[in-house]
């Protein structure tokens, strides 16, 4: 994959002499001063607490007294409790409704932009582009206010249109939609001007060769743009996944989990039980249950992007 | 074979196809534009306005009353210094401590370097929030909780970035620094007078995507600061929401203006090489 260096620097042996010892300990050595501020941040903020996560997710920590060991307590309830069922449930609902979304109409888009006969490329880019550099705090803020029942302009045109939509963040059924709305249009700008990479990376040549043979614009996009897009197509919709499972700011602005934990999920969840309720080690077991969903995931990605690797070398 | 030249290139027909997704497209930018144009407008709609029914999308009336409310509902010329400090800091301390760790995996040879690289790469798979807690607690412990280093140092080294810069910096030539090395250069100069400079769009690309990710993330400030006046502008704004929240849309809109502003500013200033090279080297 992507881990050993073929063409790493070794300086030429010395002539006649022994095979340099002291020169490779003098370059390790160097290589380790070069990394040692890195790997003081990772091992101390990244590998140690991962570590005492797992230490904590078998204990009932409080963050006041001494904890006490619980075995599989935390676990069993994390798969028991119904409340985070419905928490995990949710995280689903809204991946489903968050990732084909977000992830197909980036690449409609990208697909239109990637077209040379469309005016005003480069401005229709930057526009798309632009809800991603809007914090989804933010964007959740301008979402509520247009969709508010009395002041907002979204629900008063599609009044116009014959469609009342009533108070959405309180509705228990449209609620979710809405808070996956927010995030497709934070998040599909990204998405797309990855797609428009991997579009312009495809040689211009295997169009022209698709041409002679006869093929018209839809044949060539399936025999030409998808099999050569598809791996660029793994890693963004793996990618929207991650975002997906580990979606809160939005929701903890526009309902706070509401209506009626509609709209809770195990982020959301990882926050109140760790830093409202102080139940330490019952976050820390939901932590690893998102840990363990997220690696699985990344394991997944990593094999497309070796694969990536490996077709641009 | 004159069936080929015959046919006029496509470009110089406007073909009805063609129209429509012109027009497809104008009505999608303006949809998704439309969130920032109602932040836009709504700061400097005077509050009648605001609360007026039915709603409407540009002011009949600018005002910049609602700019100067937001001062005195927040703190917020302090937010805007913590959060140039908090996200300045991070992408400051990142850009060189990834850069230093990518250097020695991408152009030292020496052991243990494969080790050190799957470790890294690992560690890339570990959201933030699964780690939150102890993180929390470490930080708690070291009493740096409402303090900066507290929000900047766990997040002062990142395997994201370590993982691009070394993909940079393989794709450097090797002979450029075994020349410099010939002449009895060491690593750092090396590194710094050689490599560095052939990397500086990549540096900026991770610099300006580590500063947008921070001033814009949410739970890292929310957990790390309890003092109002420790918060950043992102975790700020969200005070005056949620439950009896009674600040009017006007002056809400006019904190998200002043959130937004200084990331749209910057990103508009280095918007189409960034845009290009976000996408290229994101995943190369």
């Amino acid at each position: 994959m992507t881990a050993t260096t073929p063409r790493a620097y070794r300086p030429p042996a010395p002539i006649g002499g022994r095979p340099g010892a002291r020169a490779e300990r003098r370059r390790t050595l160097t290589a380790f001063a070069f990394l040692a501020p890195a790997l003081a941040i990772l091992s101390v903020f990244v590998a140690w607490p991962m570590l005492s996560a797992l230490q904590l997710s078998f204990t009932d920590a409080s963050g006041f007294g001494t904890a006490e060991w619980v075995g599989l307590d935390n676990y069993v309830r994390v798969f028991a409790d119904p409340d985070i069922r419905d928490a995990m449930l949710n995280t689903l609902w809204y991946t489903v409704l968050f990732t084909p979304t977000a992830v197909l109409s980036a690449l409609a888009l990208a697909l239109v932009l990637n077209s040379p006969s469309l005016p005003f490329r480069g401005f229709f880019r930057t526009a798309l582009f632009l809800p991603f550099i809007v914090s989804l705090a933010v964007g959740a803020f301008a979402w509520s206010y247009l969709l508010d029942p009395r002041l907002g302009l979204l629900n008063y045109w599609l009044q116009g249109a014959g469609v009342q939509l009533g108070d959405v963040l309180e509705d228990p059924v449209l609620a979710m939609p809405a808070v996956a709305l927010v995030a497709v249009w934070k998040n599909f700008g990204f998405y797309m001007v990855i797609f428009l990479a991997g579009l312009q990376d495809v040689p211009a040549s295997l169009y022209e060769a698709a041409r002679m043979d006869g093929a018209g614009a839809w044949r060539r996009f399936t025999n030409v743009t998808v099999p050569m897009l598809s791996n660029t197509f793994a890693f963004v919709l793996i990618f929207a996944l991650i975002a997906a499972l580990q979606t809160f700011d939005q929701i903890y602005v526009m309902t706070g989990g509401g209506p009626y934990g509609h709209t809770q999920t195990i982020v959301m969840e990882i926050y109140q039980s760790g830093f409202r309720k102080l139940e330490l080690g019952f976050a820390s077991a939901l932590s690893y249950v998102l840990l363990i969903a997220t690696l699985l995931l990344s394991i997944v990605q990593f094999v497309f992007f070796g694969r990536r690797e490996k077709d641009l070398a | 074979m004159t069936a080929v030249t015959a046919r006029r290139p496509a470009r110089d027909r406007i073909r009805p196809a063609s129209v429509v997704t012109f027009l497809v497209m104008v009505i999608v930018t303006a949809a998704v534009l439309l969130p920032i144009a109602i932040i836009v407008f709504t700061a400097f709609k005077p509050i009648p306005e605001v609360n007026a029914y039915p709603p409407t999308l540009v002011p009949t009336e600018w005002t910049l009353d609602n700019l100067a409310r937001i001062f005195t509902e927040l703190p917020l010329a302090r937010l805007l210094l913590n959060s140039v400090i908090f996200a300045g800091g991070v992408t400051l301390c990142a850009l060189v401590f990834d850069s230093l760790a990518a250097y020695a995996l991408a152009r030292i040879d020496f052991r243990g370097r494969t080790v050190l690289l799957v470790a890294i790469i690992a560690s890339l798979m570990i959201p933030f929030q699964a780690t939150l807690v102890p993180v929390y607690q470490l930080v708690a412990d070291l009493g740096w909780i409402n303090t900066y280093q507290g929000l900047i140092a766990p997040r002062a080294a990142d395997a994201f970035g370590i993982f691009l810069l070394r993909q940079f910096f393989l794709a450097l030539p090797r002979d450029l620094d075994n020349a410099a090395r010939i002449d009895g250069a060491g690593e750092l100069r090396v590194f710094r007078s050689i490599v560095l400079p052939n990397v500086v769009p990549a540096l900026m690309t991770l610099g300006v995507f580590t500063f947008v990710n921070n001033w814009n993330d949410l739970l890292w400030p929310l957990v790390f600061t309890t003092q109002a006046q420790m918060g950043t502008v992102t975790s700020g704004l969200t005070l005056l929401t949620g439950p009896g929240g009674i600040i009017p849309y006007g002056v809400m809109m006019a904190g998200s203006l002043i959130a937004v502003v200084p990331l749209a500013i910057a990103f508009l200033l280095v918007q189409r090489r960034f845009i290009d090279n976000i996408a290229t080297t994101g995943l190369k």
